[in-house]
């Protein structure tokens, strides 16, 4: 019954297929396919936007939406139906383009952004048997075009013609570009260890239990900082709060969207939402065992329910950190990037390979752990030696 | 310890998110159409015309003087006096206006009006929910949006009402005692002057007349 | 020759000879890196799976950025009036065609190419991992070292001499008298006092 609830995704598209001649079927799978990602993750988006204004709202003591709940009757829903009101407004706002902006890459761009964001979808494993292309260089299929992002930023901060547009795409290149080097290196540990680019294999891999508690990769010391550093990473990736300097609004006013209003403003915060919550799956897949169960009693929850609340879990997170912490300096940024995720990545990999090559004793969780943990004081006690609070002094651009 | 300051500080907002769902106190917002706060006790929103007694018409505590019209700052009053008269709260015939109409859009709250007004007719009020969706005949208020009772004006500000009453009560009780004391006058007068003709009369040398009061 | 393959052809075709002949020069980066793709769309094409996407990865995600941000930081993004094409294509026409015909004459009778063609090699990335592990370990330890010794020779000539900000070392001049151009560079504390004292 549990089974037959798991599979039902893959039971009903076989099912479709079944009726469809021979020749098309691959073509109607991928329909399928597709049709379902772009209508549960868009989905998972308007929920999100929601629970991240309530829940920045209690944070600070606010009660964020609460009014607007089905149209037409007194039913409040807690704010919940907040989300349609707010997409029928972004879609039916006037689109302005500036005169002196360059049309055609102007229009281009949120396209751009989306296109490589939606590909990204295609390697994930949201469940058991639920993968759309299952590559073989699936990670490095999901890194390629996750750099495909960045000239869509280019674009449209560059086509807009307006300071802050191109201010905005400017740190927000040169961030994606610091952080994806740390994104991918955290990243190269699991694939170490599994031997792996598949996603698949990387999931198959942590689906183990010992006393009833699965074999995620965050429960190693090197799985542990690999999600930390990977999780830091996507959210300058996804250019989340604190690393929103490429959209800071108190600066740049929107950053390389300023200039983007109705649609194309919709289209660019959809990417942005689908983007990050991509890059959380890939992360869930890597290191927090994908769309298995932590504990070996609950496997009979459906393999995707466990994808999406991970997902939607991380995301809280996110939300959390958003809600607590300032936005960084760029200085901050690129001396956390290069002066301690980096050097802290490769060491990491190093402790990766010492973990593989000690075997399955106790010693290596010790070993392991004291050095990356000496590693974490040495380099977190040398970027915070210039922290000193002391007389301020103002250099300007030169 | 590098990011010791962080889980402190991620420590602080949640405990405010779980806080906010156990404590009520935490949330400072008023759900506004549902809850309501009382407004302070110098809340002015717009001005409105005072009323004695039931009708409207009858108890209009304005004369039509025009000052506040004059005074008002940005002029957003309009007053047309009557041609006829009638009798104020002190009996005496005076004149009243036609029409009074004043454009909250343009009103600055000011309250000058109310402190140049020498007849305690124009006041504050504390409704705000005036929103409406014509935004020219609909922000105009006539005389008739205007005029409220005294009632009202005990509802919203009940000190100042009290202090304009007991001046009204003044007001009426020296009027009151000045008529009665060109009554009282008068009719000394009179005696006086019937005893002096009685005296006329009865050519007796009599003690020079009592003063008068 | 496959539907697919044709239309990739001409998408690759197509975006280079615009990004050679476009005026803007952000416009001919933006159709290069629609050449790259094209590139990697038709190394996917061929089953190979681990060059189509490092070529996504590195050329598009990172080359591209690279031309873009030299493009952007070295001249003003202001479009020329004049045509782009150098008055002297027509020889450079010529030499491209000549080393062209060199380069595959010389490729087509190598005695290094099979004759004929054998059966698509069975790449996955395990192989080639292990190829680069086990029998090219040495050429790709080399490479890594020279890459890296590029890397800090670079990182070094952009070090600052320390305790010199750019305009003392005379890097930079700025025209003390003159007013501050944009709102993108106010005005240095020297220039400040500079104009006044
Ligand atoms: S409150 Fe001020 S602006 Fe408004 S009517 Fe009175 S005097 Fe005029
Ligand atoms: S409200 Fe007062 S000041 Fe204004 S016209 Fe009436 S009596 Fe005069």
């Amino acid at each position: 019954m549990f089974e037959k609830l798991d599979q039902i995704f893959v039971t009903l598209k076989h099912l479709v297929l079944g009726y469809v001649p021979e020749a098309l079927q691959p073509l109607v799978s991928a329909v399928l396919s597709v049709t379902l990602i772009l209508s549960v993750f868009p989905g998972i988006f308007a929920i999100v936007t929601i629970f991240e204004r309530k829940g920045i709202g209690r944070i600070q003591n606010r009660y964020g939406p609460n009014r607007v709940g089905i149209p037409f009757t007194n039913i409040r829903l807690c704010g919940f139906g907040q989300f349609i009101p707010d997409g029928i407004k972004s879609l039916t706002k006037e689109d302005i383009v500036p005169r002196a902006a360059d049309r055609v890459v102007h229009f281009l761009a949120p396209i751009v952004m989306l296109i490589p964001v939606l590909l990204a979808y295609a390697v994930l494993p949201f469940g058991r048997n639920m993968t759309v292309a299952d590559f073989d260089a699936g990670l490095l299929f999901f890194f390629a075009v996750g750099g495909a992002v960045e000239i869509s930023v280019f674009m449209a901060g560059w086509s807009s013609r307006n300071k802050y547009s191109l201010l905005g795409a400017m740190r927000a290149i040169a961030q994606m570009v610091s952080y994806e080097i740390p994104l991918i290196l955290s990243a190269v540990t699991v694939v170490m260890i599994v031997g792996s680019l598949k996603l698949v294999d990387i999931v198959a891999a942590q689906n183990h239990y010992t006393f009833g508690i699965a074999h995620w990769y965050v429960f190693t010391p090197w799985g542990f900082v690999g999600c930390i550093l990977f999780f830091i990473a996507s959210l300058a990736e996804s250019n989340r709060s604190p690393f929103d300097l490429p959209e800071a609004e108190s600066e740049i006013i929107a950053g390389y969207f300023t200039e983007y209003s109705g649609f194309k403003f919709a289209l660019f915060f959809l990417g942005e939402y689908l983007g990050m919550f991509a890059i959380i799956g890939l992360g869930i897949t890597l290191f927090l065992g994908g769309w298995t169960s932590p504990v070996s009693f609950l496997t009979w929850i459906p393999s995707y329910v466990w994808f999406v609340t991970k997902m939607i879990a991380i995301v809280f997170v996110f939300i959390w950190i958003r809600a607590t912490l300032p936005r960084l300096r760029m200085d901050q940024l690129m001396n956390l990037a290069w002066k301690l995720m980096l050097p802290l990545a490769l060491i990491n990999i190093v402790v990766a390979g010492i973990w593989h090559f000690m075997g399955p004793d106790w010693q290596r969780w010790l070993v392991c752990a004291a050095i990356i943990f000496g590693a974490y004081l040495v380099l977190g006690r040398g970027l915070m030696r210039h922290q000193k609070l002391g007389k301020r002094t103002y250099r300007y651009a030169e | 310890m590098l990011g010791e300051q962080i889980i402190k500080g991620m420590a602080v907002t949640a405990r405010n998110f779980f806080g906010s769902y156990v404590s009520k106190e935490r949330l400072t917002t008023v759900q506004y159409p549902e809850e309501r706060l009382v407004p302070k006790e110098n809340t002015r929103q717009f001005p409105f015309l005072v009323y004695d007694g039931d009708d409207a018409e009858k108890g209009l505590r304005c004369v039509a003087c025009q000052i506040c019209e004059k005074e008002c700052p940005p002029q957003c009053i309009y007053i047309v006096k009557s041609k006829d008269k009638k009798p104020d709260y002190k009996g005496q015939p005076q004149l009243y206006p036609l029409t009074f109409d004043i454009d909250i859009s343009v009103c600055m709250s000011c309250s000058i009006c109310v402190e140049v007004c020498p007849f305690e007719s124009i006041k504050m009020d504390t409704e705000f929910e005036l929103s409406t969706d014509d935004r020219f005949a609909g922000l105009l208020l006539h005389k008739q949006d205007l005029a409220k009772p005294n009632s009202h004006y005990h509802q919203v500000h009940a000190q100042d009402a009290k202090d304009s009453d007991a001046v009204i009560a003044g007001e009426k009780a020296k009027a009151e005692a000045k008529a009665r004391a060109a009554a009282e006058k008068a009719r000394a007068e009179a005696e006086a002057k019937a005893k002096a003709a009685a005296a006329a009369a009865a050519p007796a040398p009599a003690a020079p007349p009592p003063p008068a009061a | 020759m496959s539907l697919p393959f044709l239309i990739i052809a001409f998408v690759t075709l197509f975006a280079a000879a615009a990004a050679m002949s476009l005026r803007n020069l952000v416009h001919c980066s933006l159709a290069f890196v629609v050449a790259f793709a094209g590139l990697a769309a038709l190394y996917l094409n061929l089953d190979a799976q681990f060059v189509g996407f490092a070529q996504i990865l590195v050329y598009v995600g990172a080359i591209a950025i690279l031309i873009v941000f030299a493009i952007l930081l070295t001249r003003s993004g202001d479009t020329p009036n004049e045509a782009v094409l150098a008055p002297g294509w027509f020889y450079g026409i010529a030499v491209s065609a000549a080393v062209f015909t060199l380069l595959g004459w010389a490729v087509l009778s190598s005695s290094a190419l099979p004759k004929e063609v054998s059966s698509a090699p069975q790449t996955t990335v395990k192989n080639i991992g292990e190829a680069l592990m086990n029998k090219y370990v040495l050429p790709l330890e080399i490479i890594g070292l020279l890459l890296t010794a590029a890397m800090i020779g670079a990182v070094i000539i952009a070090l600052r001499e320390p305790g010199k900000t750019k305009m003392e070392a005379g890097e930079l001049k700025i025209d003390k008298t003159a007013p501050p151009s944009s709102i993108l560079h106010p005005p240095s504390s020297t220039a400040l006092t500079g104009g006044h004292s």
